[in-house]
């Protein structure tokens, strides 16, 4: 019980205390809580009136970024895999970062869709015991199940490993018998919680741009891309400003999975465009309004080849040694750009053309509201938040600055 | 469609301005009434202090209608009873009566009769209390389709694709002609029209409000199965136990599903106070809604509201398993389609041409 304390207590010193550009970043951060705290609060008062959100086009910004938060929890895997799959020791060591970048992901999504909810209030209607799941029909209730349990299965291996790293007990070759099943089964719930996500959209028939079989594998080819963009940029910045050790092999297979990714992506968008816009029957209305726009209405045309362009852009860049190779300065715009390009995808392309023509033949375009998008930057920014700071504590743990000493826990700053 | 068919809009939103004025005056004397000597009214309203106009903490944690015991229906009901009479100033009724057994509930409507003049709609939410203003909710949609032969053209017959070029012709593969929608398709359709007078000679009409599907696809997206199909075949919805996820809406193949995004606006004085538990009794914010069959209405033998309100006689409501029923004639008579019936939803609400 004292070890667990004082494991706690060290790691959260270590995680709260840096340099400049670490408070300067924080600030930057709580400036977004500070202003989001109030649009949530007008949010959960006066409802979900304050969004864009209509009867037309029914899901929010909160949705979209869930469905980006689930990418990016899924793709989190690809830093555990390689170590427990093909036993690399140089990424092995890392795996605790995928996870709490996994933990901290799926998070994220839940609050995501706490804040699409229109009663967030009588969540516990989910709860089994006191209310009821419409299981085994409704896909959010999957949707449900398997985001709790990887949120878990996270949590737990992200506990596991850097306390007993922390308390010097860690070997990876000789794992406590019920936590390897757990670590592999995390591996697998990674890419399941991106597919029943898909399902979750792909269910609605009447939603044609979402009912289609390609979607789960766009959404993991867009999980490969985005999760190891921001994998890649934290390992950079960790490298640089702390004294944990990332080889350049991790970089460069982190980069590899990004590259054909964005290929496969490449092939999934081009199989979708000609397979509805060859027949171009009603299916296609919905794309070719995202393309081209209808009767004035192109909001989102810039949008849509912006982002395709920035994408496959990337594809073609990561293609040349030479920037693959640029740690400090290619490599992070172009991940930068994967990262955001797949963010911003999701609201202006995957989700709100996917809206028009509504059953009933009506062409809508959404406008976020300033309220909608605080509250969004607030979800990030608090994400943003527990990102850096259990990163920073699992650094201080890993590079054995933050350990646990018998005698004297309080001197852990000066070992 | 012949004139006299042709409904004065501008007069019946005039007649309507005159029938609110009207109730405004009543009830701002009624009030006035109330302050100088309030023995009736008071009588009529029980008194109930602010808090009760609140929900309550026990009505908060209260489970499924359904799977409610009696008792907890019984008071349930009267907690909802004693809100809105208190809210709303008047004595309001909850009803909870049971879908009578040996039925099956469908709907007709005949398209060729409809002259779009939407007093469905109104009488709609007169009815069933839907929120006025903010954020406005109407569950009829009345679609106005154009007929679509305006755009054929003789001098469009050489145009298309491919076009005669220096490698030779080889003949129009795609026309030019014909392009705009014709016939029954929501491509074109406008839902928001504005028209002083209807029917619009250019176009035909084609109201849209929820087919009750017997294969309801909003209630398998349900997560907590607070929509469900009673056993009369109406698809209803506990807005107590609805979480406001949205996933129905999102399954509905006929945009038939409405979303209170904010707190409804329900005026006093033109709030209807014989309500239904699953029906027309005043919603909450971040609750879904959507036709019933007027489920307060039809559970007593009575016909919905827009049927009532039809001036031309297009609608007709029935149960489906009694042969000499209105539905059943039409079914048996006239030419009957379903609406999007690709998406195998199988509604119980079907379109005909009389």
């Amino acid at each position: 019980m004292k070890k667990a304390w004082s494991f706690a207590k060290d790691t959260s010193l270590y995680a709260i205390k840096g340099g400049t550009i670490f408070y300067a970043w924080l600030l930057f951060l709580f400036f977004f809580i500070l202003v989001g705290s109030y649009t949530s609060y007008r949010q959960f008062t006066e409802g979900l009136i304050l969004t864009g959100a209509t009867d037309q086009i029914t899901l929010e910004m909160f949705f979209a970024n869930f469905v980006f938060t689930a990418h990016v929890a899924a793709a989190a895997v690809l830093v555990v895999a390689p170590g427990y799959f093909y036993h690399r020791k140089d990424i092995k060591e890392l795996a605790v970062i995928g996870e709490i970048i996994a933990m901290v992901f799926v998070a994220t999504g839940i609050t995501f869709i706490l804040y699409h909810m229109g009663r967030p209030d009588r969540l516990f209607h989910m709860m089994p015991g006191i209310g009821f799941l419409n299981f085994p029909n409704s896909m959010l209730v999957y949707d449900t199940i398997v985001l709790n349990v990887y949120l878990f299965l996270n949590l737990i291996g992200v506990l596991y490993i850097l306390y007993n790293k922390y308390v010097g007990q860690f070997d990876s070759k000789h794992l406590a018998r019920w936590f390897t099943p757990i670590v592999y089964l995390a591996i697998a719930w990674g890419p399941l919680i991106h597919i029943v996500t898909a399902f979750v959209l792909a269910s609605n028939a009447r939603m044609e741009p979402w009912a289609t079989a390609v979607l789960p594998f766009g959404f993991l080819s867009m999980a490969g891309a985005s999760g190891p963009a921001l994998i890649i940029l934290i390992f950079l910045l960790a490298r640089k400003y702390s004294k944990l050790e990332i080889n350049d092999s991790i970089i460069d297979l982190l980069t590899t999975i990004i590259a054909w990714s964005l290929g496969i992506l490449t092939l999934v968008f081009a199989s979708e465009m000609f397979s509805v816009l060859y027949s171009s029957t009603e299916h296609a209305d919905s794309l070719k309004y995202t393309m081209f726009g209808h009767n004035g209405l192109n909001m989102y045309v810039p949008w849509f080849w912006g982002d395709i362009g920035t994408l496959i852009g990337c594809f073609i860049a990561l293609l040349f040694p030479g920037i693959r190779r640029s740690y400090n300065f290619w490599l992070p715009i172009v991940c930068f750009l994967v990262f955001f390009g797949v963010l911003v995808e999701k609201p202006m392309v995957l989700v709100f053309p996917a809206f028009s023509p509504s059953p009933l033949g009506e062409y809508t375009e959404y406008h976020v509201t300033l309220i909608e998008f605080f509250n969004v930057l607030f979800i990030w920014a608090i994400a943003f938040l527990w990102l850096t700071l259990i990163i920073k504590g699992a650094i201080g743990i890993l590079t054995g600055e933050v350990r646990y000493h018998k005698s004297s826990p309080h001197k852990v700053e000066q070992s | 469609m012949s004139e006299e068919n042709n409904v004065k809009m501008e007069e019946s939103a005039d007649l309507d301005k005159g029938r609110r004025d009207f109730l405004k005056y009543v009830c701002t004397s009624s009030a006035a009434a109330l302050v100088v000597a309030s023995e009736s009214s008071a009588a009529a309203v029980e008194a109930a202090d602010d808090s009760d106009a609140e929900m309550t903490v026990t009505e908060f944690f209260q489970g499924h209608f359904v799977l409610m015991s009696d008792e907890e229906k019984k008071q349930a009901i009267a907690r909802l009873e004693k809100r809105y009479t208190a809210k709303y100033g008047k004595k309001t009724t909850v009803s909870d009566v049971a879908a009578p057994e040996g039925v099956l509930f469908g709907y007709a409507l005949d398209i060729s009769k409809c002259i779009g003049c939407r007093r469905c709609v109104h009488a709609c939410v007169e009815e069933n209390n839907q929120s006025r203003e903010g954020s406005v909710i109407q569950w009829i949609q009345v679609m106005k389709i154009p007929k679509g032969n305006l755009s054929f053209s003789a001098d469009k017959l050489e145009n298309g694709y491919p076009e005669k070029s220096q490698f030779g012709d080889y003949g129009v593969q795609v026309g030019g002609n014909a392009y705009s929608p014709a016939g029954l398709t929501t491509e074109g359709a406008q839902s928001y029209y504005q028209d002083e007078t209807v029917p619009d000679k250019d176009f035909f009409y084609m109201p849209v409000q929820c087919q009750q599907c017997e294969k309801p696809p909003c209630v398998k997206a349900c997560p907590v199965r607070a929509t469900f199909r009673d056993h009369a075949g109406v698809v209803l919805i506990d807005y107590n136990w609805c979480i406001g996820c949205r996933m129905c809406q999102l399954a509905c193949p006929y945009q038939a599903r409405r979303f209170n995004w904010g707190e409804p606006s329900l005026p006093a004085e033109e709030m209807n106070p014989k309500t239904h538990y699953f029906g027309n009794r005043p919603r909450m914010r971040g609750v879904m809604e959507k036709c019933t069959f007027c489920v307060q209405r039809t559970r007593e033998g009575r016909n919905p509201a827009c049927l009532e309100a039809c001036p031309v006689g297009a609608r007709k409501f029935g149960n489906l398993l009694d042969p000499e029923s209105d539905v059943r004639k039409v079914l048996a008579t006239k030419r009957v389609f379903r609406f999007k019936e690709e998406y195998g939803t199988y509604p119980k609400f079907f379109y005909y041409i009389g």
